[in-house]
């Protein structure tokens, strides 16, 4: 039982850090930006999943009490990820990416991000825009 | 009296939980900490949260979870699977206009990020009037399937939870 239960860990534990070599792989590998952005928001989510789930595993079998930390961490990396990802592809965004790149909204109006005038959007929100 | 003391009764909870689980173990002190905390930072953060987000449906939101969690895994074997096997001149990245319905601001960030978490898409923009996300998906040689997947499987389910 013991061994059986070593050897999940330790199959979490490789498959965790294949995701992690993966998602740094791709972050070399791919040739623009955006699809640079892909790799570490995705294929790390797993890697960093795994070794929590271990973690959790080995405390609970061997130290026989459960850690809630893993969770946290868990809620905390799915808090940050998505807006550090959004946060970069804005400034690609601002600084690399030219208007008529991107697909016409559909609405009427533009992309907030090149909209000279965001009038819709409440003006609380626009501290960070360049009036220039 | 209640009401005054936990203006997010939801907020407050959640805070409470945080810090129990932080703390790692069950103490009375903690719980004591837990719910001074859950009064304070909801009052100090009062200004962001001018109205309560109403989240009508907590078991459909548990299985909301549920299903993201379990999509991002099928989304980590996916981009693996791109990044290691496909030649880079093959992968077909581009940009999606996804048209939303949703119309809460709770409900919308959550869709937002759902959908950077998800299957080779990145959420990056938002038109002026927010009706429209700016997505970047790494590999979509269908652009329509992968636009109405988003609408059908997290839209809708975001959309019978908050509104």
């Amino acid at each position: 039982m013991d061994q059986i239960f070593e050897y999940i860990l330790a199959a979490l534990l490789v498959i965790g850090g294949i995701f992690a070599i993966v998602g740094s792989f791709g972050l070399l590998k791919l040739p623009t930006m955006m699809q640079r952005l892909h790799a570490p928001t995705k294929a790390t989510t797993l890697g960093v999943g795994s070794a929590l789930i271990a973690s959790m595993l080995y405390f609970w079998f061997y130290e026989n009490k459960v850690s809630w930390h893993e969770l946290m961490i868990t809620l905390f990396l799915f808090l940050t990820a998505p807006i550090t990802a959004n946060f970069i592809a804005k400034a690609q965004l601002h600084r690399a990416t030219d208007k008529s790149d991107l697909p016409p909204t559909g609405v009427g109006t533009e992309w907030a991000t090149f909209d000279p005038e965001v009038s819709s959007v409440n003006p609380d929100l626009l501290h960070d825009r360049d009036p220039g | 009296m209640l009401r005054r003391l936990f203006p997010h009764p939801l907020l407050s909870l959640l805070l409470v939980v945080s810090w129990l689980l932080l703390v790692n173990q069950f103490k009375i002190g903690s719980l004591v900490m837990a719910v001074i905390l859950a009064i304070i930072i909801p009052k100090l953060t009062a200004p962001y949260w001018p109205n309560r987000p109403p989240l009508k449906h907590i078991p459909a939101f548990a299985a909301y979870v549920l299903l993201v969690i379990w999509d991002i895994v099928l989304a980590n074997i996916q981009v693996a699977r791109i990044v290691l096997f496909m030649r880079n001149e093959n992968i077909r990245s581009g940009w999606l206009a996804v048209p939303i319905d949703l119309k809460s601001p709770e409900a919308i960030t959550i869709l937002a990020g759902t959908i950077t978490m998800t299957p080779g898409t990145v959420t990056s923009d938002m038109s002026s009037c927010g009706r429209v996300l700016l997505v970047h998906a790494l590999h979509a040689p269908d652009p329509a399937s992968v636009i109405h997947d988003i609408k059908t499987r997290y839209e809708a389910r975001l959309k019978r939870i908050f509104e």
